[in-house]
């Protein structure tokens, strides 16, 4: 409210400033000394790499966490920003990376909460009914205020999202990774949405980590990286290369030596594969390709339409409903009883999508979550007993050989870097010289060293015969590490294509939908 | 907030802090004491002669501290798949039953094998009461807490009825059994001794407090040393990884719960086949639960869980001592004392570790320093 | 047939006799439950409840005294219990385990220091107990037939605890529905990140939910030592708290479903009293045991989903870390 009085005042300072910004958890320093200016009606970037501190100067800029030190300026105000009550209070809304939503609620209920308006609901209500209708037909946030949440789609999700974010008149709109969940067509609607309300005078932060984004729509551009803030920039005098520059920190965007592979005979095939869920949503349809010997088969898709569903199912780790799957010549139906036990059993490695929910366990020793999979082979020793000199060992090895820093077989799992615990993972799976890889997002988060070290493994295990299936949510990743590349949407294999006859702009249109004439 | 917490030595966070809390309630409990009327120092006073100073004291003290080493490892082997096991109550009670009703169906055989199966039907009746809310929470999500909970009043149930009625000795009142085969008796420790030679004075400590002991020994075994304890510590720290990694968690999960349920279902046979040589209504008498206080403080292992124990028979048998000291202090005392611990043992556990740490943190850098100088 | 009839008529008077702590302690498991902590230490509540009640009373010689003090004393008990869980973010349950047996061992010792009669308090004089009020007209329906037993039997002639108890129900679910304060219970039971987010904290609410279900437990806690009974018996609360807690899962989380659970496990144990002994046709005698352990039967196989499916909120039992 106080904003709404002195707004004619404030219109001559920035919507947002920061001065000075640090934050640490325990050892780790998440922010360092940042600075950032956010003019007034202006779409600004926020970029940087996985991990380079952007999600927790949103969370200090919305009240989440509390900065250690520095200062926080809103349209000219210093303020002490304590919680997100203060930040709603100060005009600032967000759209978090992980809806705020509660599933078991109405759209409506879900707007409602936190401005309520009295100790009775009615009012409030009827408010948040009023202000949903005002932004759906202003901006096209297009919902129904009485579904249930868990009944929309993600990209209804995120209207709610953006809805709950601007029900206080918020100034200040920030949006985390708000493009990871949708179609690039999804994605162009959203960015009409923002590109209203900019000239509206809300000041939208863009947090991504994608540079098309970035030139395509915003203003202005501040990179991060490693927790600093390294550069600030106008959108219309940057490149591509100069961003991707600043926020990996030298020269060049990695480059794969990528020599042809020499595919063998067929290790991996899929034929009409599907799965339906308990709720009946179909999650995987039809799906069918194989997997050579000596080949990467790369998969893009926008995240969240079927990866995740397609390597568990080949995995084991969950069910599929209907087609086959063959695994080194032995073939599985819907039928079958699948556990992961039975499919490692016939030689398949599995580098999951997210390591610390399936990788590893955290709290255990290095040398134990190196036998993680194994531990009834005789890397946990010969006897009956656990033989700890030989996994110590085991471990030992592993670390010199994948070059795991510290090479501390006893420190526990969750004390390594992301790259490090990445490496073993990767040292665990590979070592296991399996015929099959299923790998998922084997870079996320990890520094660009190991990204190469990792990218160059992945290579030489090509090399020595394993057929790999490799998903990533970096779509150059797909392109410079695989041989072929399938794209899914919504579940459905949209077509394969030969790496070296994919170019960006056919797999964009690939990931959204559009069928292209099937080559290789 | 903002000041990071320093990491707790190792040594601070496995003895220091443990004490700490333990302190902390029992100065609390000290509070209570005064409060009524009472010195709290003449009060543990009495408690400490009567656990281990007055002849035959150490005897009942290590007769009860048996119970909750089976109680305390029941919790803890459940703990370790991050399962709260709280039917160890029930468990008990179950063992009882199936260590009585085994030993009557083998009346007439000899020790050398009647007493074996005795003791092997009260593991498995436990293990079948752990076994089946462990299939529940493994097969169809049914949450574990309130499963065993349940189960727990289920047996109580389940042994009213069958101690009033069909198990009840004929022209008895109170609910329990006929007296055991003599061939199902633990024999007691104070007779062993005596063999050679070694007069100590009569307890109903027996030889079960020495299967607890040995309880102990293939508990550390089992969590640290096998495969199987692998896979329960897996799943306990993180169950997802431990589906990814091949482990079948269903099957896991059940396992763990009968173990645990079984090492609960010996507790019984320290006071039916070792003292009272009849199932008798409420024999568990609590023990099941102090079983949590015991794993908590003993922090899941087997040398903490002893020395818990220990703490444990020595408040039951020093408590019993109250009543005869003191009008207004009685064994409940006890209770109060259990509440305590597992409130800041259990649930404040960590209450004190910031301020520990930074005091710690502060306490060595100062020392380290003077070292550097000096 | 009449005599029949008169005996369930009789039967249904026990039964909101009997479920009378059970509504209370229900709904005030519904507002923790709902709020995301698990509260199996209803029992020590009404326990505490039961004894500060009781005692109060007997030093004050007030009814109402007593009620508030147990009220108050229900509410330090869910403020240790918020403390340890909320605060500190202690598991729940082992929170919940220790205020249970903490409150068993605090009620005997004191009402043995207070009234050294082997943890029994005084017996209470009529006037310092809530007694059964007699309704107006219940003399004048009398001679209607059916009506008048009725009036007589069943709605009128209980104390003011059981028509507290019956008006919490409509009340808890006119909270939780409609008003801001059940809408974040609601919503802090099922995602706290969202409440956060909205500017709410997640630890005063949580406290909040805390403190109106330790209110109610000790409202249970003084119907069992002033109102249905004279005077507190150690371990008085018997398991009721645990039975609360199976009627919340039975019902399904919601008020008036949990509602219906009391009063079948109300039932359930008002006819075990008058079933006893008697020999059903074709069944025979029924084990008075058995029918105890009905409610924790069936909330077993209600939590296996062989009865409906529960839906538990989903943020229940872990501690809100940002």
């Amino acid at each position: 409210m106080r904003w709404v009085q002195t707004h004619r005042i404030q219109d001559m300072f920035p919507a947002l400033n920061l001065n000075n910004i640090s934050k640490s958890f325990g050892l780790v320093q998440a922010n360092k000394n940042i600075d950032l200016e956010v003019a007034l009606g202006s779409i600004h970037g926020i970029i940087g790499e996985n991990g380079a501190g952007k999600s927790t100067l949103m969370n200090i800029i919305y009240g989440m966490h509390r900065a250690d030190t520095g200062e926080i300026t809103i349209g000219g105000t210093k303020v002490d920003m304590r919680s997100p009550a203060d930040a709603i209070q100060y005009g600032i809304g967000m759209v978090h990376q992980h809806f705020m939503l509660i599933p078991t609620f109405t759209v409506l209920e879900n707007i409602t909460l936190g401005s309520e308006g009295g100790l009775m609901l009615g009012e409030g209500r009827d408010k948040a009914l009023k202000h949903l209708q005002h932004l759906s037909s202003s901006y096209g946030l297009e919902v129904d205020p009485h579904a249930l949440v868990s009944d929309l789609n993600v990209g209804q999700r995120q209207r709610v999202e953006i809805i709950k974010a601007l029900k206080g008149g918020a100034k200040v709109l920030i949006l985390d990774e708000p493009t990871g969940v949708l179609t690039p067509q999804e994605a162009d609607q959203l960015f009409e949405i923002l590109k209203v309300l900019r000239d509206d005078g809300v000041s939208i932060l863009l947090i991504t980590h994608k540079l098309t984004e970035v030139m395509d729509i915003t203003d202005t551009v501040s990179i991060m990286r490693q927790g600093e803030m390294v550069g600030h920039r106008k959108t219309s005098e940057t490149s591509p290369q100069e961003l991707a520059e600043l926020m990996v920190g030298r020269a060049v965007l990695l480059e794969v030596d990528h020599t042809p592979a020499k595919p063998a005979e067929v290790r991996l095939s899929a034929s009409g594969l599907g799965y339906t869920n308990q709720q009946g949503v179909v999650e995987l349809e039809n799906i069918s390709f194989e997997v050579r010997s000596g080949e990467i088969l790369g998969i893009a898709g926008v995240s969240g339409n079927g990866q995740t569903q397609l390597m568990e199912a080949l995995a084991g780790m969950m069910p599929f409903s209907t087609g086959t799957v063959n695994i080194l010549g032995k073939t599985l139906t819907a039928e079958d009883s699948i556990t992961p036990r039975a499919i490692r059993d016939l030689g398949l490695g599995h580098i999951p999508e997210d390591r610390h929910t399936h990788g590893l366990i955290l709290p255990f020793e290095a040398r134990e979550t190196m036998i993680l999979g194994f531990h009834d082979t005789e890397l946990a020793g010969s006897g009956k007993l656990f033989d700890y000199t030989a996994i110590q060992q085991n471990c030992a090895d592993k670390m010199t050989h994948f070059d795991v820093r510290p090479s501390n077989p006893r420190l526990n799992a969750k004390n390594f870097s992301g790259g490090n615990q990445q490496k073993i993972v990767i040292a665990r799976e590979f070592s296991a010289n399996p015929g099959v890889l299923l790998v998922g997002q084997p870079t996320r988060g990890v520094d660009v060293g190991a990204i190469e070290f990792i990218h160059k493994q992945l290579l030489e295990l090509r090399d020595a015969g394993c057929a790999i299936l490799l998903v990533s949510v970096e779509l150059d990743e797909v392109m410079s590490l695989s041989d072929r590349i399938m794209v899914l949407c919504d579940g459905q294999n949209i077509g394969i294509v030969a790496a070296e006859d994919a170019d960006r702009q056919t797999l964009g249109l690939m990931m959204a939908g559009q069928k292209q004439e099937t080559a290789a | 907030m903002s000041k990071p917490t320093p990491p707790l030595p190792r040594w601070a966070d496995i003895v220091l802090l443990p004490m700490i809390n333990l302190f902390t309630a029992l100065f609390l409990c000290g509070l209570i004491v005064l409060a009524i009327g009472e010195n709290p120092i003449t009060a543990l006073e009495v408690m400490i002669n009567g656990a281990f100073v007055y002849k035959g004291a150490l005897g009942y003290t290590l007769f009860y501290t048996t119970n909750f080493i089976f109680t305390g490892l029941a919790v803890a082997t459940a703990f370790h798949a991050r399962l709260f096991n709280i039917g160890a109550e029930g468990q008990a009670a179950l063992g009882g039953l199936g260590a009585t009703l085994v030993a009557f169906a083998l009346s007439g055989l000899p020790s050398i094998f009647a007493l074996p199966m005795a003791l092997a039907g009260a593991a498995l009746f436990g293990a079948f009461w752990g076994v089946v809310p462990g299939y529940l929470q493994a097969k169809r999500g049914s949450h574990i807490v309130i499963t065993t909970i349940m189960f727990n009043f289920i047996a109580a149930a389940l042994l009213v009825w069958l101690l009033a009625g069909p198990m009840l000795e004929p022209g008895q009142h109170s609910p329990q059994s006929s007296l055991l085969p003599e061939a199902t008796w633990l024999t007691k420790i104070h007779e062993i001794l005596a063999w050679f030679g070694i007069k100590v004075a009569a307890t109903p400590l027996n030889t079960s407090f020495l299967l607890a002991l040995l309880g102990c020994l293939i508990f550390w075994i089992l969590i640290w040393r096998t495969r199987l304890g692998y896979e329960i510590r897996a799943i306990g720290q993180n169950q997802e990884a431990a589906h990814y990694s091949g482990i079948n968690v269903t099957r896991v999960i059940i396992i763990t719960m009968a173990i645990s349920a079984a090492f609960a279902g010996l507790m019984a046979i320290n006071q039916i086949q070792g003292v009272s040589h009849k199932l008798i209504l409420g024999f568990t008498a609590g023990y099941g639960f102090t079983g949590i206080a015991v794993a908590l403080m003993g922090r899941n292992h087997p040398i903490g869980i002893c020395l818990a124990a220990i703490l444990f028979g020595a408040l039951v048998q020093g408590g019993t001592e109250l009543d005869f000291e003191f009008q207004i202090i009685t064994r409940e005392m006890v209770l109060l004392i259990q509440g305590m611990i597992i409130l800041f043992s259990g649930a404040l556990a960590y209450m004190f570790n910031p301020p520990l740490a930074r005091f710690l943190a502060r306490f060595l850098r100062v020392r380290t320093k003077e070292k550097n100088y000096g | 047939m009449a005599d029949f009839l008169y005996q369930l008529l009789l039967s249904l008077d026990a039964t909101l006799r009997i479920a009378t702590p059970l509504i209370l302690c229900a709904m005030a498991g519904i507002f923790t439950e709902r709020s995301g902590i698990v509260d199996i230490s209803l029992e020590g509540k009404l326990l505490s409840g039961a004894f500060v009640a009781a005692t109060v009373a007997a030093f004050t010689g007030s009814a109402w005294l007593g009620l508030g003090c147990a009220i108050l004393a229900g509410i330090i008990m869910s403020l240790i219990h918020g403390f340890a869980c909320i605060t500190h973010k202690g598991d729940q349950v082992v929170s919940g385990v220790a205020i249970n047996i903490l409150a068993s061992g605090l009620t005997i010792v004191l009402g043995i220091a207070l009234f050294q009669q082997g943890g029994k308090t005084p017996s209470l004089a009529k006037e310092s107990r809530f007694t059964p009020m007699e309704w107006w007209g219940v003399e004048m329906l009398d001679s209607v037939p059916v009506l008048g037993v009725l009036y007589r039997q069943l709605i009128s002639g209980h104390n003011l605890l059981v028509y507290l108890a019956l008006l919490a129900v409509p009340l808890t679910a006119f909270v939780l529905y409609k008003t801001r304060f059940g809408l974040r219970v609601r919503a802090v039971g099922e995602t706290p990140q969202a409440v956060d987010s909205a500017g709410i904290s997640v630890s005063l609410l949580r406290y909040r939910a805390l403190i109106v279900g330790g209110a109610l437990c000790g409202m249970a806690g003084a119907y069992l030592s002033i109102a249905q009974g004279g005077n507190f018996v150690k371990e008085m609360s018997a398991g009721k708290g645990y039975i609360a807690l199976a009627a919340v899962i039975f019902g399904n989380w919601k008020p008036l479903s949990a509602f219906f659970a009391c009063l079948m496990f109300g039932f359930l144990e008002a006819a075990t009293a008058r079933l006893e002994g008697y020999e059903i046709f074709l069944i025979g005698e029924i084990p008075s045991q058995l029918m105890q352990a009905i409610p924790y039967i069936l909330t077993v196989l209600l939590l296996a989903g062989f009865i409906g499916k529960p839906h538990p909120p989903a943020a229940s039992g872990q501690p809100y870390h940002k």
